[in-house]
Order: C-alpha cells, then sequence, then structure tokens
C-alpha cells in the first residue's frame, strides 16, 4: 500500500511540469481564437523546425552531465557551415549536407573543447556549461566580425558588411527550404515536410541504437555512478568528452535544420536562445536533468510551441496589450525551466536524506546489539 | 624566486595579465587622444556605480550558495523602490532615501523567498538562480505593464499605462549621493566622495557584519556544511540570512547606480548585470566558495576600468571596435575559468 501511494507520488512529481503546461495550454487555447487547422500546421512547422536540435540534449543527459546549455557551441558551428555555402552558391539539399560537412570538424573541435572544461567542473556541468556557450559565443562574434572577408576568405558582398570585412547580421539563406521541399505531402489541409521528418528520424534512431552500443553503455554507468564506472574500468572522462562531442555535432545538424526552415540567418545572436528553447521544451517533456527519453522530446517540443504559439494572441485577447502576452511568455519560458530544475534538485536532496536516514537506522541498530 | 612564484600565484595569472593590460592601456591612451583624466573620471564613477552590486556576491558566496547568478532578485527590488519613490514624487534626500527603504524592504522579501528555495536546491544553486533572476524579470515586466502607475514622467506618454523602458530621475534625485562632498580635480575630472563614501559605508557594514557571531556562523557554513552542523549552527537558517543580505544589497546597489546614471531602466535591463556582476568579483580574486572586500574593490577596478579604456583607447588607435567582444571574452572567459577552478 505504501509503495503504491510512493508510485503514484513518484509519478506526479515526474510528470508535474507535462501536466502544469498542458493545463496552462488547455486555458489559453480557446482564449487566443485560432483555428485548429492554424494550429496543427503551426505545430508540424515547428516540430520539424525544432525536434532535432532538442534531440541533441539526450546524450549528455544520459552520460549524468544534466542539460548541455553548451549545445549553442553546435549551433555557431552549423551557422559557420551555411555561411560558407551561400558564399558558394550552393544551393538546395545538396548546399545543406555540404554546410553539415563544414560544421561537423568545427563541432567535434568545440564539443572536445567544451568536454574538457566541464570534466573540470564536475558537479557543476549546466552552469558551467551555459557560461562557456556564452564564453565562446565572444570568439565566434570576432571570428565572423574580423576575420571573415579578412583573413578567411568570404567573396559574396551579399555577406559581408558594407566595410569590405565581417558578416552582415541578416542573411537570407538560398537554402531555405532544402529539406522541408524535399518530400512534401499535404496530409489533410496541412502540408507535413517529410524530408525533415526523415532527418528527425534517423536521429532518433540513431539514438536508440546507441544507446545499445558499448560507448552508449559506458555512458549510462558514468551517469549513474562516476566512482563504479571508474573501478569497472571505464574511462570515464573520456566517455564524458564523447557525450559532449556527439551532442555538439547533432545541435549542429538541428541548428542547420532549424535555420533552413526559418529561411534567414541571424548571425550574431541567433544561437543564443537555441539551447533555452530546446533546455525548455525537453523539461516540458517531462525529461528530468537525469533521465530523458526520445518521447519526452517530441512530445515536450509540441507543448512548448503549442504554448509559444497561443500565449501571445491569448494574453492579448485577455489584457488587451500584446506586451503582456510577450512577457508572459518569456516569464513561462524561463519559469518551467526554473521549476523542473528546483523539483528535480529537490527530489535528489531528498532521497540523499532519505539514505541518510535509513543508514543512521542501519548503524543505531548495529551499536544497539 | 620563489616568494616571487608565490606571490603571482595567490594574485592570480588573470588578474596579473588584466591589469598589465589596464596599464598599457592608460600609458598608451594620450598618445591617441584619450585624456587621462577623463579616462580617469569614468573609472572612479564607474567603480562608484558599480561597486554595491558587486559586493553584493559577497555574503551568498561566503554562505557556500556559490556565485549570485540569481542578482535580478534584488535588482527588481531596486527598481520598485525607485518607481515606488517617484510615484510619491518625492525630490532630493527624501526621495533617495524612500527609495533605499521601499527596494530594502522588498529586496528582503524576495531574499528570503529566493534563499528558501536555494536550500531546497543544494549543490544547484547557481544553475538555478540564472534561471531564477530570468524568471523573476520577466514576471516583474508583467507587472509594470499592468501596475497602475500615475507619474506621468515614468508612465509611457502615448498608453498612459505602464512604465517607460528608460526613466529620468533628473527632477527627482538625481547625483543625490554622487555630488556629496564632490572634489574638482580638472574639468573632466570630479571624483564623487559621496558614491565612495557610501561604498565604504556599506563594505564596512559587511564587514563588521562578518565578524558578528551570525557573521562568523556563515562563514563557518561556507567553508564546512558538516563540521558547522556539527558545533550546533542552523545551516539552512545561515543560509537563507546571507541570501537575504545579498539581495538587499543588490537592491541598495540599483538605487545607487541609477542616481549616478540619471535613470531608471525598466523592463530586461537587470539581466545586463548578472555576468558582469560575478565577472568582477571573480576578476578580483574571488573564487566560487570565498570572497573578501578586497576583492571587490581590485575586482571592480579592473573590470571597470576594462571596460572604459577598451572603447576609448582601442577605437582610436586601430579605429575598429573591439571593445564589446573583449568585454564578452573576458566576463565570460573569468567566470568560465572560476567554475573550472577546484574548489578550495
Amino acid at each position: 500500500m505504501k509503495q503504491k501511494s510512493q508510485s503514484v507520488m513518484r509519478f506526479l512529481t515526474g510528470s508535474a511540469v507535462p501536466i502544469l503546461f498542458i493545463t496552462i495550454s488547455v486555458i489559453a487555447i480557446p482564449l487566443s481564437n485560432y483555428s485548429g487547422l492554424y494550429l496543427a500546421r503551426e505545430i508540424v512547422t515547428r516540430l520539424c523546425r525544432d525536434s532535432f536540435l532538442v534531440l541533441s540534449l539526450l546524450i549528455p543527459v544520459m552520460a549524468g552531465m544534466g542539460i548541455n546549455f553548451g549545445m549553442t557551441l553546435g549551433a555557431m558551428a552549423g551557422q559557420i557551415g551555411l555561411i560558407f555555402i551561400t558564399d558558394w552558391g550552393i544551393n538546395g539539399a545538396f548546399g545543406l549536407f555540404m554546410a553539415a560537412l563544414i560544421g561537423t570538424p568545427i563541432a567535434i573541435l568545440l564539443g572536445y573543447f567544451g568536454g574538457i572544461v566541464l570534466n573540470r567542473a564536475k558537479g557543476r556541468e549546466m552552469i558551467t556549461s551555459m557560461m562557456l556557450s556564452y564564453f565562446v559565443s565572444g570568439i565566434y562574434q570576432f571570428f565572423m566580425l574580423y576575420l571573415c572577408g579578412n583573413i578567411i576568405p568570404i567573396k559574396s558582398p551579399k555577406l559581408l558588411l558594407s566595410r569590405g570585412y565581417g558578416i552582415r547580421n541578416a542573411i537570407t539563406l538560398n537554402v531555405a527550404g532544402g529539406f522541408d521541399k524535399l518530400i512534401r505531402i499535404p496530409i489533410g489541409k496541412v502540408y507535413v515536410p517529410f524530408g525533415t521528418i526523415l532527418l528527425i528520424a534517423a536521429a532518433c534512431i540513431f539514438i536508440m541504437w546507441f544507446r545499445r552500443t558499448k560507448l552508449g553503455q559506458d555512458m549510462r554507468a558514468v551517469g549513474q555512478d562516476m566512482g563504479v564506472a571508474d573501478a569497472s574500468g571505464i574511462k570515464v572522462e573520456k566517455t564524458r568528452i564523447e557525450s559532449i562531442i556527439i551532442s555538439t555535432m547533432l545541435a549542429c545538424y538541428g541548428q542547420i535544420i532549424y535555420l533552413q526552415n526559418i529561411g534567414t540567418l541571424n548571425t550574431y545572436n541567433g544561437a543564443d536562445q537555441a539551447s533555452l528553447f530546446a533546455a525548455a521544451s525537453l523539461l516540458v517533456g517531462g525529461a528530468t536533468v537525469s533521465k530523458a527519453t526520445i518521447p519526452n522530446a517530441i512530445i515536450g517540443t509540441a507543448l512548448f510551441h503549442l504554448m509559444f504559439v497561443v500565449m501571445p494572441m491569448a494574453g492579448k485577447n485577455l489584457t488587451g496589450s500584446a506586451m503582456l502576452g510577450e512577457y508572459f511568455r518569456m516569464f513561462i519560458s524561463y519559469g518551467v525551466v526554473t521549476i523542473a530544475l528546483v523539483l528535480h534538485a529537490w527530489k535528489r536532496h531528498k532521497d540523499k536524506e532519505m539514505g541518510r536516514a535509513l543508514l543512521r537506522e542501519i548503524s543505531s541498530e548495529n551499536t544497539g546489539k | 624566486m620563489n616568494r616571487v612564484k608565490e606571490g603571482i600565484r595567490n594574485f592570480g595569472w588573470p588578474r596579473i595579465i588584466i591589469g598589465l593590460f589596464l596599464l598599457a592601456l592608460f600609458i598608451a591612451g594620450p598618445f591617441f587622444g584619450v585624456a587621462t583624466d577623463m579616462s580617469l573620471n569614468d573609472v572612479i564613477v564607474r567603480f562608484g556605480m558599480n561597486s554595491v552590486l558587486v559586493l553584493s556576491m559577497v555574503p551568498m558566496i561566503q554562505s557556500g550558495c556559490g556565485l549570485n547568478f540569481g542578482i535580478p532578485v534584488g535588482l527588481v527590488a531596486g527598481l520598485f523602490g525607485a518607481v515606488m519613490s517617484l510615484e510619491f514624487r518625492l525630490t532630493g534626500t527624501a526621495g533617495i532615501l524612500v527609495a533605499f527603504a521601499i527596494a530594502i524592504i522588498v529586496g528582503a522579501i524576495l531574499g528570503l523567498a529566493y534563499g528558501l528555495l536555494l536550500n531546497k536546491v543544494k549543490g544547484d544553486e547557481m544553475i538555478i538562480a540564472t534561471y531564477v533572476g530570468y524568471s523573476i524579470v520577466f514576471f516583474m515586466n508583467l507587472l509594470w505593464v499592468a501596475l497602475p502607475f500615475k507619474n506621468p514622467s515614468s508612465v509611457q506618454g502615448f498608453k498612459g499605462q505602464g512604465l517607460r523602458v528608460t526613466i529620468s530621475v533628473q527632477d527627482y534625485w538625481f547625483h543625490q549621493i554622487s555630488d556629496i562632498l564632490a572634489i574638482k580635480i580638472t574639468n573632466n575630472f570630479v571624483i564623487p566622495i559621496g558614491m565612495i563614501l557610501f561604498f565604504a559605508l556599506m563594505s564596512f557594514l559587511v564587514w563588521a557584519f562578518f565578524k558578528t557571531k551570525t557573521g562568523t556562523a556563515i562563514t563557518a557554513v561556507g567553508s564546512n556544511p558538516d563540521y558547522a552542523r556539527a558545533a550546533g549552527i542552523n545551516v539552512d537558517k545561515m543560509r537563507v540570512i546571507s541570501v537575504v543580505l545579498s539581495t538587499v544589497l543588490a537592491a541598495i546597489g540599483m538605487i545607487v547606480y541609477q542616481q549616478s546614471f540619471g535613470f531608471i531602466q525598466m523592463f530586461s535591463a537587470p539581466l545586463a548585470f548578472i555576468f558582469p556582476s560575478v565577472a568582477a568579483i571573480l576578476l578580483g580574486g574571488a573564487s566560487v566558495n570565498k570572497a573578501s572586500i578586497l576583492n571587490v574593490v581590485i575586482g571592480t577596478l579592473l573590470f571597470q576600468g576594462i571596460l572604459t579604456m577598451t572603447p576609448s583607447v582601442i577605437n582610436s588607435a586601430i579605429s575598429i571596435d573591439v571593445s564589446e567582444i573583449i568585454r564578452i571574452i573576458v566576463s565570460n572567459g573569468m567566470i568560465v575559468y572560476a567554475l573550472t577552478r577546484k574548489a578550495r
């Protein structure tokens, strides 16, 4: 009986965030006056646009490193790739593959660097990865503003600032829709870009396959307990670095998919919010800092973006002020991550305390004898 | 030789490099037509504006709550105090004192809630604090739009509803602290003795507090929570006290900043203070779990020095604006460096 109530409690604390979110959305949808068709279209677009980025967060969670806010590093690598292929004038899906090809080595390098830094900050990986992404963003901006067009050859005047070097802030991508337009089939009145969905499915299959490999199992062991993993002969630090490299690479491809859907590249602050929205999506889907699955990622993306579409309009209709809706949306995005992180940290804290209490009981029994 | 090495290690390479860089900028300045007295003036004024904010990091670091990435919790209290004071249309000393009083009360309440929350999440304080800071800023944005403020100088003119993005305090309590005992050395160089004295007073209060029984207990909690618990200290209570203190100091610091700057920056402005404040104290030699007043002074001077000198000197020297990028790399690099150091 006790066990049953405990498992109910566990389910409730585990899915408190999704339940909260569904409640907010259910209230907000009628307020927004959007039609079902419009919402369906928006959700499909946004699922295709964002899921890949969210999926890139899964592997570091498995390795016990929490949410990799440093996925922004990969997003930057993807953007570098896109800028080069735009300069070279390569179009269509082939251009996007080329962009991924250019982005990959950069992402591996950045991921390796990120992994080393995070190995030196065990126990506070999340905040370190976040600060790391801001730090690398500074270097990225230096690269884009001063090196591109100067040392790194960029020919297209459409890309360069009028002073002759440095990349413009907003770039129209001529590879826009490269994946989306590949296999586009209407289901009912909603156009579904199967090209992009195939890529997302490939990422899911890769992650599922990866979990079964030796490396995947090692990562799970490291995530459970670094000490035990080390004792059983797993190279803990190396495994952790590898998990960050994979995450950074996936984020690189994710950003390319995201941008081909959006169509314009925001050179300097386009990547900044990628990790916030991806982290929020994953946590909304019911993932925690130590356990995240593919359904968490997909459901979370759909739910989070449903809220994202609906909220400004609902806020406007409710209060008559568009600003309020916008601020409320931002508040909810950050608030969700806060609540999810707090719930998880609190739960872990409690588990630890219960473990300690149990230990105390055992030891007092022993001394009693 | 060994003593020199030891000294360098204690002072830390980042500080030496940044210090030398700053010195080079000051020496190079006059050759590129940058007036030294004006630069000095800017550095000192910015020191006065930001030092209390950096000081607000100290109590939380000392109690083991880590770097206060949730500084916006205090900053919004400061904003609230300031706009309320304007709402009562108070000017001069009365205006700024009322602003302080309201900011301190609101800061204490918010700080209490924030402290209780951080007690629930020991070990993950920093990442959660960051998100708490962001959340509260956007939550307050809702209030700034929705609350019925009336004073025409703070409300958006064309709609008559919601606060302006920047509110001028020119007619209310502009330079109320800065102008106390201000000494004019040259035309471009006025030392705002008032702000420096104010910072000295705040530092003294913090220093004195850490000499009291409660203060010592907080330090004990920060250096070794298990030992502190064994010694009969209420760990959770001490942590809450430190968080309240940090939040209140941040609220006060915000108003000091506003009275010197002349504007209250509303809405998302507090977010711009997080990383510079954290970076400044780390630059001053603090670590994630140890900080002193000296760290605050050195750190703020170095950080604000870089911020003032790089745009003026480097821009006139090579006529490209790398200052923003240097700021990003230095401040965030400093935080990453501190986070990756082994806790001592």
